[in-house]
């Protein structure tokens, strides 16, 4: 090859990733499902990986059938296995975050309908994200992550105030921190932790209109955004921007240890609405604090709001999902596994809170009881879980949806031009 | 297509015409077999494909479904792609302007002989080593505005601890990041370019009364020439395809501020499986990377030379 040629080559590697998935859309025949036989598990991987492991070999002494569990890592497992379930390499049984994230796979009919009976033994609020159209395609096999306000001890001891019951008590220690030099929320802010911004729209959302606007959105009634809730969520947005509720720099702090987690645990910051997962962070970062300093407490209620304040917002919990290419008697067996009490004992001593209907007697085994009850009993009181909107839509509209609550936190966009532009953001 | 004909073995009689001794006969076409054949499967079938997509709508699920130029009209109406081929046009200037000078003097510096040298130039060229990802999250650690370097050297970024907050910003902290990472490349470069300069040129040139100053800018550059035309091109093209330091360092943010096409493409390929536009947009891209390079051999008469030994 000559020296054009050669260059070409190397400025089309940027496309050849796109084609290479042009190869694998093939066949999307299912394999010839019998009663018993192989099933492949693909999962991800994370610290509850020797729980299911530890199932999967009890499992497959009974004689039902062979799982092989496939761990994979967590960056590129949703294209991995959105690549996967065009081809004849679709696995039988995976894990999942439910909602949005397996619209497409049911619409394609790539996923079998599980038994109604299973719903018997989780929480009722943890299910809902496990079924598309009413139909139940995916089971709980993790603990559930709430979100929180997580805050630090000291910090309110120092300045002789509570955490906020109400919005009004929110915004008056935004005030109260402020001229202590001490910034109220920390936020990730960096698009890469857009996440973390989206949760306060969640939350204001429902507290202003309850849970039902959002669910007439993810139903597909896009037009739900005009919803006045919507314009005066954004406007509160903006209020707690423009009065420093966040900090000047928060456009460039990221998520996790290094960046809000720190900020919280130096006192840098007083609060941050997180999930639930907040906790083993500052475990990891600073095991002291986590045990002796860090509090938590429920979003406060809005004044005049709709939703109920008890209601939460969050990842319910993951899923496991059955598809077309699994034996059915294998797949149904394998999924009572996951209520047995081994297995949600070795949830619950990994830090997790199961969202099974065996869980609270077993809570009492987990490194912080007083926190996994906290949790239950916060999951099992809510009359609604939203789940994380970004889940529940999936990606194709929940990230314009995530730039577009960049922009206003970022104050490139108002809270006017956000309605306007997520209104247009579905095509 | 350009890569077609100019790969074809030249014949046997036009190759003695270029000068060739008689006895050094050009191999046959049956040499290129293994390189064409690569070529083929790995470049030119993805191409065909990309621009397949590009007149289909394709959700990687379901069959791809013909739509004609539908996505090609979103194309050229979507101000997203305007703003995001300025910023990649900026990005890519920029990191020109800056690593060019940088690794010219850093090249020709450590092609010398002085004390230490080695030393340094090993410090010089450890970023090297690291990879794009590692690169980017350690900066994204350096540049946090509470425990990184803006909290305490908050003047070096003009005074704001926010960076990858504003457009500019952001810009800026890519393209220092994107020299950091590879500037020692380009160096090593100019360092092996600068080490075949004959030493009778500096010599002759003492004798006259150049200076350093002239001797560089009269032999030393001069005598780059083709060096730095080959590191332009792959500035050029790798900052046309570069998307992973966007990806992790800004994630194309703040808003869609720094969302360069191919990570433009990304998103809409794997985060919105809108797999038809994205193959629009890197069939723009491969057009656009084209161009660049073809045109960059053009204007340069990198085609046309044959010694890189000029005045000898």
């Amino acid at each position: 090859m000559n020296r054009v040629s050669r260059r070409w080559f190397l400025t089309a590697t940027a496309a050849t990733t796109l084609s290479v998935t042009v190869t694998g859309c093939g066949s999307s025949d299912s394999k010839a499902s019998g009663a018993t036989g192989n099933v492949d598990f693909w999962t991800l991987q994370d610290p509850t990986n020797p729980v299911q492991k530890a199932a999967v070999t009890t499992f497959n002494s009974t004689g039902h059938g062979k799982v092989t569990l496939s761990v994979i890592a967590s960056d590129g497992y949703k294209d991995k296995l959105r690549t996967a379930m065009g081809s004849a390499k679709m696995p039988g049984l995976f894990f999942n975050w439910g909602g949005g994230s397996l619209d497409d796979y049911v619409k394609a009919g790539k996923l079998v309908e599980l038994d109604k009976m299973l719903e018997a033994y989780y929480l009722p609020s943890a299910l809902e994200a496990g079924k598309v159209d009413g139909k139940l395609v995916g089971v709980p096999c993790r603990g559930t992550q709430p979100v929180f306000l997580f805050y630090n001890k000291k910090v309110f001891a120092d300045a002789g105030v509570e955490p906020p019951k109400t919005y009004a008590d929110l915004t008056k220690l935004v005030k109260v921190f402020r001229r202590k030099g001490v910034t109220p929320f920390a936020l990730a802010g960096n698009a890469s932790s857009s996440w973390t911004e989206l949760m306060w729209v969640e939350y204001l959302v429902d507290r202003l209109a309850g849970p039902v606007l959002f669910q007439r959105i993810q139903d597909g009634d896009w037009s739900q955004w005009q919803d006045p809730a919507v314009l005066r969520t954004a406007r509160m947005i903006k209020d707690l921007v423009d009065d420093g509720a966040f900090g000047k720099s928060f456009g460039s702090v990221n998520y996790g240890a290094g960046g809000t987690s720190t900020l919280l645990s130096k006192g840098k910051a007083a609060m941050v609405l997180m999930g639930s997962w907040e906790y083993a962070v500052q475990q990891g970062e600073d095991p002291d604090f986590a045990k002796n300093g860090l509090g938590y407490v429920a979003f406060p209620s809005v004044e005049g709001g709709k939703g109920d304040p008890k209601n939460v917002v969050g990842n319910p919990t993951n899923y496991i999902s059955v598809t077309t290419a699994a034996p059915k008697e294998t797949a149904a067996e394998f999924l009572k596994t996951t209520y047995s009490d081994d297995y949600v004992q070795g949830l619950v001593e990994k830090g997790e809170v199961p969202v099974t209907t065996n869980a609270e007697k077993l809570l009492a085994k987990a490194p912080d009881p007083a926190y996994a009850k906290f949790q239950y009993d916060l999951v099992q009181k809510a009359p609604s879980f939203t789940q994380s909107w970004d889940q529940a839509l999936g990606l194709t509209l929940g990230t314009p949806l995530l730039t577009e609550i960049q922009k206003l936190f970022n104050g490139q966009s108002t809270p006017e031009k956000f309605v306007s532009a997520v209104l247009a953001s579905k095509k | 297509m350009v890569s077609a004909t100019t790969s074809r073995p030249v014949s046997k009689t036009r190759a003695r015409d270029r000068a060739a001794p008689p006895t050094l006969e050009r191999p046959g076409v049956a040499w290129a077999i293994p390189g064409l054949l690569f070529f083929l499967v790995f470049a030119v079938a993805p191409m065909v494909g990309v621009l397949y997509l590009s007149f289909t709508h394709w959700d990687g699920l379901s069959t791809p479904r013909f739509t004609g130029t539908e996505n090609w009209s979103r194309f050229f109406s979507d101000s997203q792609v305007g703003q995001s081929t300025l910023v990649t046009g900026i990005l890519l200037v920029g990191n020109i302007a800056v690593q060019a000078p940088i690794s010219i003097l850093l090249g020709v510096w450590s092609a010398g002989h002085q004390r230490n040298r080695a030393v340094l130039s090993a410090v010089f060229f450890l970023p090297l080593l690291l990879s794009t990802a590692a690169t980017a999250v350690m900066w994204r650690q350096l540049l946090d505005p509470n425990f990184g370097i803006p909290s305490t050297f908050g003047r070096l970024f003009g005074g704001t601890t926010d960076p990858l907050g504003t457009q500019q910003g952001a810009i800026a902290c890519l393209v220092l990041v994107t020299s950091w990472q590879f500037i020692p490349f380009h160096s090593l470069l100019y360092q092996g370019a600068a080490r075949a300069i004959p030493h009778t040129l500096y010599q002759a040139a003492a004798i006259d009364g150049a200076g350093r100053v002239r001797q560089f800018f009269h032999i030393t550059l001069p005598q780059l020439r083709n060096t730095i035309i080959t590191s332009t091109t792959f500035m050029v093209v790798g900052g046309l395809t570069a998307f992973d330091i966007v990806l992790l360092l800004t994630n194309g943010g703040p808003g869609t501020d720094t969302s360069i096409l191919p990570f433009s493409m990304y998103q809409t390929a794997f985060r919105t499986y809108d797999y038809g536009y994205a193959s629009a947009i890197a069939a723009f891209l491969l057009l656009l990377a084209t161009c660049a390079s073809v045109l960059l051999t053009k204007l340069s008469g990198y085609d046309k030379m044959t010694s890189t030994l000029e005045g000898l």
